[in-house]
């Protein structure tokens, strides 16, 4: 397909959404990352039958603990698709990137880079 | 196991908030289980109030560490040699815990970071609920393994009072009456008897009546 999309995403391959913890989310904020998109199979295709329902729950807990110290809850956001859905693939990360480039940087690297 | 539960973000930044060397202490047991204190609760909570902390300006170091237990001194003692190195601590274990920590170093204070509420069980991932209150003197053999010291609102001990409408309590619908859980056991293992037979009146002096409470093993102690 040759499909583009913005190149200042990283892939963090994991064999399930479900292995997605709490942590992992927030280390990647701590270690600078502006956004953490958890890209998912759609709901009720899970091979591993919660996988997916588990990584939105632990976004949603993210986005609450972000914003509670201010670094923004909507900078981590849940997708969900099937793995035969490039375009739509490529179509949320040009939205994440957006969205991401409207709320600006991550507050932690501005004051790190201050400090 | 002793369940609790986590403390609001907010409270904890309240209280650790003019530190500026902080060790965060979690422990392997009950809380673990019950996911408010565990090794993971310690990183992500470590790593919120870093980022926090980072966001407002303020230069604190917050650091992790995991004990096997906060209630035994062999745990504690693990970070006997650090511990001068923060000047608090927030321990993420249950009240004994966090007493027991704050006992054995008396230099730094310890804070803490979750709030403990029961003894019970794990219904479900996310559920628990109470099951036993450590009365000092356990009746569970003529109650059907059915606790109506800790599940009863009143605390009764001859079957149920009159709060008890089709099955559950009168404080909510969703609360079962113990002494009917009683009552359907004893009939199920056919020993109603044990029902009819009058309690003895209990001995609370066991139970917090008797103030702060006190097991020794003289065959064990050393």
């Amino acid at each position: 397909m040759r499909l583009a999309y913005p190149p200042n995403i990283r892939i963090v391959r994991v064999p399930c959404t479900g292995k997605v913890d709490l942590l992992h989310i927030m280390r990647a904020f701590e270690k600078g990352a502006d956004g953490v998109m958890v890209v998912g199979c759609l709901e009720g295709d899970c091979h591993y039958s919660q996988g997916n329902f588990r990584a939105r729950k632990r976004v949603a807990q993210a986005q609450q603990l972000l914003d509670s110290v201010s670094i923004g809850g909507q900078r981590a956001q849940m997708f969900n698709l099937s793995s035969g859905e490039g375009p739509l693939f490529a179509q949320f990360a040009k939205e994440m990137t957006a969205k991401i480039i409207d709320m600006g940087p991550n507050p932690i690297k501005v004051d790190r880079d201050a400090a | 196991m002793i369940v609790a539960d986590k403390k609001p973000i907010e409270e904890i930044i309240e209280v650790i908030g003019n530190h500026e060397r902080v060790l965060i202490a979690g422990c392997n047991e009950c809380v673990t289980v019950c996911e408010s204190g565990g090794k993971k609760e310690v990183g992500v909570l470590a790593s919120a109030l870093r980022m926090y902390f980072l966001n407002n300006g303020r230069d604190v170091k917050i650091d992790e560490v995991t004990l096997e237990r906060q209630c035994d001194h062999e745990y504690l003692e693990e970070i006997r040699e650090r511990v001068d190195s923060y000047d608090a601590i927030l321990s993420l274990a249950c009240g004994v815990g966090v007493q027991f920590m704050a006992e054995k170093y008396t230099a730094t204070p310890c804070y803490p970071g979750v709030n403990t509420c029961f003894l019970g069980a794990t219904e479900e991932r996310g559920v628990w609920t109470e099951r036993c209150q450590a009365c000092g003197s356990c009746i569970l053999a003529v109650t059907g393994g059915i606790c109506p010291v800790s599940r009863c609102a009143k605390r009764v001990l001859n079957g149920p009072c009159g709060g008890s409408t089709a099955g559950r309590c009168e404080i909510s619908k969703e609360t079962d009456c113990a002494w009917q859980l009683i009552v359907d056991r004893l009939k199920a293992l056919g020993r109603m008897d044990d029902y009819e037979t009058l309690a003895d009146i209990k001995d609370w002096s066991t139970d917090r009546a008797g103030g702060p409470r006190k097991v020794v093993r003289e065959d064990l102690r050393e």
